[in-house]
Formats: C-alpha cells, structure tokens, sequence
C-alpha cells in the first residue's frame, strides 16, 4: 500500500526512516514535489513529505545568514530577502513552467538538494557555494549536521556541499542555512544583435574577460528571441547576445557605455534598463523560451567548457534537429529536441564525452527517463565512489534510491 | 595531544620501505637521513614535531599512484605535504610514516583566458598562479597570507580564504577541477572546464578534506579579471564595538567591500611599531576597508564608507590616494603576526569564526581569560566574515607556558563555539582542534564524517590522526544498527 508520511519533528522523520530501513521499503523524499518529474523515476512504496520543516528560523541580514525549514516554500524566502533589499545570489531557477507546473512552488530544500543555479552561476556560484548548514536524517536514521551559520567554517568535512545536488538520495534534510547578499541597486543589459552562435559567444567571451564583473551571458537565436516577452529582443529581428551588468548606479551606467563601445565591432548594441532586464534574464534563467504550453520537446542541460559551447550546440542541434539557447558565456546549453527515439541521448553523450562536462536530462516523459541515463554517466572509478558514498549515508538504499543512478 | 601509536613492525622495516620506494622514485626523490628528513618534521604548527619515516618526493602522477599503492599494499600510512606552511598541524609527520612531499609538482600546465582558467600542480604557490597571469590582467582570487608560499595543493586541502574572500570567495568557490590518487594508488579526475558536478559533488567534499580523502595531483582553477583600481579607508574607533557597528552598517547598506579587515589595540601596537604604516595609536580598534572597481564605483563607494564609519563614531578616517599609500594601509595588517612575533618569543595563532554581533561579547570574555591565564593577546579579524584571529603571547622556554598557552586558546574557541560560531574558518582542524571537535559535533555527526573517509580510504592510512578525536574502523561504522519493528509515533500524520 502507497502511504504519504508527513513527519512533523526531527523524531518523526528519524522513526520513519529507521522504520524503512528496517523493512527496506524505499521512501521518495518531497517538499513540494515540484522537481519530481526530474531525475529517474522511481518507485518507492512511500512517501516522505518533508513540507511540515516550513519557516524562516533565522534571518541576519547584516551577518548575511538566513536560516529556515527544507520545507519552507522558496516564495517565503524571496519575500523575506526583499524586504531587506537582499537575495539568494545564484539566482535559483523556476523550473516549474518549464515541467508544466506553475510557477512560484519549490522549496528552499528542494532548490538545495538539486543544486540549481541561474545566469549569476558565472559570478556568484551555484546553490553548493551559498550553503552553510545543515540538520539531516540519514539513512541509518540518524541525526547529523555538518557546518554552521557562519560563511567561513572549515571544521570537518564540507557535507554541504555533497547534499547540494544529492537529490534526497543522502539524507533527509531539515534545518538549513544559507548564505544571503545584497541586492544590486542597479541592473541593465547590453544587447549585441545579429550574431551566429560562436561570434556571440566570442562577444561574450570578450565582456567577460574585460573588469566589468558581468554577472550574466546568454546568447539566443532569432528564433528563440521571436518569443520572448522583452520588446527590445522580440522585435529585433536578429539573434541576441545578452550582458547583464549589476552594481552601484555610477559604476553600472560607466561599465555598459565602455562595454558597449568594446563591443560595437559585433554589431548594432542596445541597452536594457531594469525592468526589461529583469524580465529578459527571468526568461533564461527558467528556459521559458522552451516552456511555452504545447512544447513536449525533450529538454537537455549541458554544462561545458565555455568555449566548446557555441561549435558544439551548433553541431549537435544539427544532428537531432534541435533548438538551442546559451547562457553562462558558452558554458551552459539548453537543447531542446523533438520527442522521438531516445531524445538525442546517443549525439548528446558523444558530443559531452569529447568536449568535457556533463548533461542532464530535464525534460522528458518518464519513459525516456527511464530508459535512458539521466545523470551523466560517470566513468568507473568516479562511480564507484558514488556507489560508495550513498552506501556511507544509506546502506539500505531507501531514500530516493536510483533518483540520480542505477544502485546509488 | 596523543597520536595514532607508532607500529614498530613498520618502523623496523624502514630500510626495506626505502629500497623499493627507490624503485618507483629514483634518485634524491626518497630521504631517509636523518638530517635530511629534519626539516620535515614540522609544519608552520612549530609546537609539535616527528621525525617521518621516509620523505618521498615524487614527481609525476604515475609516481604517486605507484608509491600510494605500494604504501596500501604494505600498510604504511602516509601524511601528504605541499609546502608545510599549515598552521593546524596538517602535515604532521607519523613517526611510522612517509611524507609524500608534492614540492616537485611546480608547472603551471596550462592558461587558458578563453575559458578563464588555468591548470597547475599542486605545488604551485598561490601567489605564483597569480604572477603567471598578472602581466595579462589576471589573478586568482583567494589570498591566504601566506600566499608567497603555500602551494594550491595545500589551499585544496584547507579551503584557504584570505582577506578578498568575503567578496570572492574561498578556495572551493574557485576551483574546477581537480585530478587525485586515492589510498589505493587509483587516479580519478573530478570536474574540469565546466561548471558543477553531473552527480555527487566529490570536488567540494575534497576540498578542505586536509589530506585525508586522496592526494592532489592536478587543479584547475578559475581567473578573475583583476579590477580597473582599488582604494582602501583606514578608520579609527574609539570601541571595539563601535567598528563592529561599523561593519554591520557597511554589509547592511548592501556594500560587499574587497576586503574588511579589524584590528584591536594591541595588534594595531604592534604592527604600527613593526612596519610604521602610518596608524593612529589613539584608538582601541582599526578598521581596513577596501574597495575594488571601476574608478567611479570606488569613488562612489568610499563616500558611503566613509558617511557609515562617522555614523558610527569613526574618530580618524584616511583614504587612501595612492598605490603606495594602498599597500602601506595594508602593510600592517599583513605584517600583524610577524609583528606580534617581535614583541613575544612566541604567539599562538588562533583561528576560530564568530557571528560578527558576538564581536563584542567575545573581545570581552577574551580579556578576561587573558588576566585568568595571565597571557596576553592581540585580535585581527576577518571583520566582513566573522573570521576571528586572536594571537595569544607566550614564552616557549617558560616552563608551562605553551600548555598554557593552549589552554587559554582551547578556550577561546570553545567560546566561539558557544557563541554560534565555529571552531576554525581557514586554518584547519589537523591536529590542534581535533580534540575540540566534540564540543561541535555529537558522536553521530563525527561518526557520518568518517564514513565517507571511509569511502576513500578504507584502511585509514592516509594522513590518520588528523581531524577526527578518536578513529572507528569502517568495518565498525559501516554496520546498520536497525531493529524492525513498527513505528514508535502513531501521531505521524500519514495520508
């Protein structure tokens, strides 16, 4: 029989899991469940909602900490920080419309666990670097915590950073903490039109090497930009590389005019103010261009070197007959490609394993999840250590159990 | 501080142990005499010292899987090194031990602009990644200060900071990729180019993992373009808890500066007496802050510092105007531990993070402990992070005072535990707070951290008896103790 367990105090969630492990009945881990449709599916007997570990415990906006429940909605969160003109640096991506879901669900758990990140993943890092703290439940179902509420802390193992990613397969965690910063008090975006993917990411390329601490760098095909809600990138008629600049008003006016200028020899620029930037870089961050109702496209995430972004994206595109945008200055794909066959798995593997990175399958009907890997297969030795780190934190192999691989 | 106990079985076998490293090292790359090996027999920690076994000093990746696996196969721990400059006893020699030293390991094998990353040997200094880049208008971010000498391999191992890491980060913040040899002589890459991991974060769990998980061969880490210019404001105050105002009011009006940096009176003493930098000595606390940007952000940045530190009853404040005048600002506080070391014998660098609104509280406590121990002690402060670094005062050759002396900083950190912070921020755990680590973590907590040392290595012959108090055998760890049974909570919510 499938039950839903809704624990309530730490004693609960270690009674449920030591309760699983001793039968060796998987448990499936959710906050909200907006990301279950992410990852291998599985087929736990039970549920774990974890939604009940909800609310801000903490929050020292001068000490650039906040603490909160697993379970505590990310809307919360972002509700909190902006009251003190602060926010979550790395930007965390709603995947939600993009999985056909609405947008706004998620917890801060959740966007933990999945180690999400947005455009700033350039400048400020993912998820992992703003995770300080931790209470969990391991598979033992054991209490255990690791790190601290202070943003520098070296004592013990850095355990935050692998459950950053995990997906629940390690722990089920409770109390976490998180680092905060300031928000920008300015934002604008130079456009650069007209580009083809690798002279775009060579535009890139060049802002990002110049002093101006671009805090974002996306290109998109005209075809992409025909869709997008920004007036300015929808009616250009072209391609689009983005740059977004962020900071004191003087600095930022200064930093786009000299940027602008720089990169006049790619083409006709163009300048966003803050709402339109805001707007522009909400629509990368969550794949909205690939999110519209109606698209049952399969949705890749590759993660490459920059530079290998552009000729492989173009390469492979061509191959499984896909549409792709860029951002983190070439080193981020997003490939969308007809439902059909395998999604492009083969071309997509091949095209990862020559350039170095990985991919990630986001999008796809569960079929496709289960039969092809979801997760970048790892090479042996690499694996072998996953195997055996999910063994050190659950040896029964009950908690989201082959979520990530086969056996992890 | 007891260590792991020597195995004689081991110890006499030295010469065998030397012969067939010999064979995988040749040449001058295996030490065993004795006063070739002494300066070996410490790290920066000076209070503690062991002579190795053997040094081996490889030098290609292929070597040290070869030496790794003949230790494993033969059971001899191994303690890896880079350039010794540990201040947590990281790199303690065992007496039944080898150091596998990776001071040969000195390329940088490649600098890749496009990519905004460079890839280099362990052995590479910190500031010499820096230098190959500089001339291009590079840099590589974390600046530990010992950085004129301690190797990435090292900063790997400790998560090293510096005083930029509030704005860009630790080492784990900036680092790609890394290639390691396990315990058993295996060679795994992890990372790379690109950004995050396609499963469990292995590259954030090595880094900071202070030798114990597997042995750095290779790093890839990230460039930053250095900014346009930088200026610092030296300000003066009347109160330790005024400056801490101070930083408060500069974080909260949304201004992560460059580097933030605080200093109590007698490190202030101290250093104006050493290098002369021009501080006032009229005031209980200094604040360092700098500012780094384009010039009209800076500009524009250093009004607003300079409106919160008046706010905040600043009674000196001075801009700097020049690069030279920059660097003498920063002259003192980089000097501060050298400068203690000339008016004591000795010092003890403690090294213990706080949430910064215990500032106060902990300066207090702290001297009252100094009259209690009748030692003195002079504080800088990583002030933007909460990374305390009090220097306590003693005298090595009076009988007593080194215990002492760790007595008094055993305290203090457990002060800074109490107060919500944490034992160290940068330095390390190594040998001087393994034993401190109960008053952090229960015997669940520690007991989950070995585990996964017992992913890596088994057997628990890299670099044992650092970090943890007491070490279990993963045999004994790996056990499931569950009872079946129903659940105890019939209140569960179930659906």
């Amino acid at each position: 029989m499938s039950t839903l367990l809704k624990p309530e105090t730490v004693d609960h969630v270690r009674d449920v899991v030591a309760w699983a492990a001793a039968e060796e009945t998987p448990l499936e881990l959710v906050g909200s469940g907006s990301k279950r449709s992410m990852g291998r599916p599985g087929n736990a007997a039970h549920t774990l909602d974890m939604s009940a570990f909800s609310g801000i415990s903490l929050y020292e906006a001068e000490e650039l900490v906040l603490s909160a429940g697993a379970g505590t909605p990310i809307a919360g969160i972002y509700a909190a920080l902006q009251e003190q003109q602060q926010e979550l640096a790395f930007e965390p991506p709603d995947y939600g419309p993009l999985l056909g879901l609405p947008e706004g669900a998620g917890t801060l758990g959740g966007v933990l666990a999945a180690n999400l990140a947005g455009p700033r993943r350039i400048k400020a890092g993912a998820a992992r670097d703003h995770f300080l703290g931790f209470t969990a439940v391991s598979g033992r179902g054991e209490l255990f915590k690791s790190g601290g509420r202070v943003v520098k802390n070296v004592t013990g193992y850095d355990l935050c950073k692998v459950m950053a990613g995990s997906w629940g397969t390690l722990g089920a965690m409770m109390q976490v903490t998180v680092k905060v910063l300031p928000a920008a008090e300015k934002l604008r975006t130079v456009l650069v039109f007209g580009c083809d993917a690798v002279q775009g990411v060579a535009a890139l390329t060049q802002a990002l090497q110049t002093p101006y601490e671009v805090s974002a760098a996306a290109w998109v095909p005209q075809t992409v930009a025909a869709h997008s809600n920004v007036g300015y990138v929808r009616e250009s008629g072209a391609s689009v590389a983005a740059i977004r600049i962020e900071g004191p008003g003087p600095s930022v006016e200064y930093r786009c005019a000299t940027l602008r200028d720089q990169l006049a020899p790619f083409g006709a620029t163009e300048e966003l103010h803050g709402h339109n930037s805001a707007a522009f870089w909400r629509e990368i961050r969550d794949v909205r261009p690939f999110a519209e109702p109606g698209d049952t496209r399969v949705v890749w995430k590759l993660s490459v070197p920059p530079q290998s972004g552009a000729k492989l994206a173009t390469a492979l595109a061509a191959v499984v007959d896909g549409e792709f945008y860029v951002d983190w200055g070439g080193g981020l794909i997003w490939l969308a490609v007809p439902e059909a066959g395998t999604g492009g798995n083969e071309a997509v593997r091949a095209a990862v394993a020559e350039s170095g990175g990985h991919a990630t399958l986001i999008r796809a009907p569960a079929e496709l999840r289960s039969a092809v890997p979801v997760f970048q297969p790892q090479d042996p030795g690499l694996a072998r250590l996953s195997q055996r780190l999910k063994e050190g934190f659950d040896p029964r192999g009950i908690l989201n159990p082959g979520r990530m691989y086969p056996g992890v | 501080m007891e260590m792991p106990k020597p195995d004689d079985g081991v110890i006499a076998r030295r010469r065998e142990i030397a012969t067939a490293l010999r064979e995988i090292v040749p040449g001058e790359g295996v030490i065993v005499d004795e006063d070739a090996l002494r300066p070996y027999e410490s790290d920066g920690l000076t209070a503690y010292k062991t002579l190795p076994l053997i040094v081996v000093l490889p030098e290609t990746t292929e070597q040290v899987s070869q030496v790794l696996r003949y230790c494993h196969e033969n059971a001899i721990k191994v303690v890896p090194r880079g350039a010794g400059t540990s201040l947590s006893g990281g790199a303690l020699p065992l007496a039944d031990g080898i150091i596998l030293g990776l001071g040969k390991f000195k390329k940088i094998l490649e600098i890749d602009y496009d990519n905004r990353c460079a890839v280099v040997q362990p052995g590479v200094t910190n500031l010499g990644i820096t230098d190959a880049v500089r001339d291009d208008g590079f840099y590589y971010a974390p600046d530990p200060s010992s950085q004129i000498a301690c190797t990435i391999g090292g900063n790997i191992a400790e998560n090293s900071g510096g005083v930029h890491c509030l704005k860009y980060g630790l080492t784990t913040n900036n680092v790609l990729g890394l290639e390691i040899v396990m315990m058993d002589g295996e060679v795994v890459r992890i990372g790379g180019k690109h950004l995050d991991s396609e499963g469990y974060d292995m590259l954030g769990l090595l880094t900071g993992s202070e030798g114990l998980l597997g042995v750095v061969t290779e790093v890839t880490v990230r460039l930053l373009r250095a900014p346009e210019t930088a200026r610092a404001v030296l300000v003066g105050f009347p109160s330790n808890e005024a400056a801490g105002e101070c930083v408060a009011g500069v974080i909260g009006a949304g201004i992560i500066p460059g580097g933030m940096e605080m200093m109590d009176k007698p490190a202030i003493a101290a250093a104006e007496a050493f290098v002369e930098a021009g501080y006032p000595l009229d005031v209980e606390a200094l604040l360092i802050v700098e500012l780094d940007g384009p010039e009209v952000e800076v500009d524009y940045l250093i009004d607003r510092v300079e409106g919160i530190a008046k706010a905040n009853g600043a009674i000196s404040i001075r801009v700097s105007n020049s690069e030279e005048e920059r660097a003498r600002f920063w002259a003192g506080r980089k000097a501060a531990f050298p400068a203690i070391g000339r008016i004591s014998p000795d010092y003890y660098c403690m090294d213990g993070t706080i949430p910064r609104s215990q500032l106060p509280k902990v300066l207090t406590r702290m001297t009252e402990l100094s009259n209690e121990f009748g030692l003195r002690v002079a504080n800088v402060f990583h002030a933007g992070d909460g990374n305390l670094h009090p220097l306590i005062l003693y005298d090595a050759n009076e009988p007593g005072e080194l215990e002492k002396a760790e007595e008094f900083g055993a305290e203090i950190l457990k002060l800074c535990v109490e107060v919500g912070g944490v034992l160290t921020g940068e330095h390390g755990v190594g040998v001087e707070k393994r034993d401190l680590m109960g008053t952090m973590f229960t015997e669940d907590d520690l007991n989950q951290q070995q585990r996964v040392k017992c992913v890596f290595d088994p057997d628990s012959l890299l670099n044992p008896g650092k970090v943890f108090p007491e070490l279990h055998r993963c045999a004994e760890l790996g056990r499931v103790h569950i009872k079946r049974g129903e659940m105890r909570f019939p209140d569960l919510p179930r659906f």
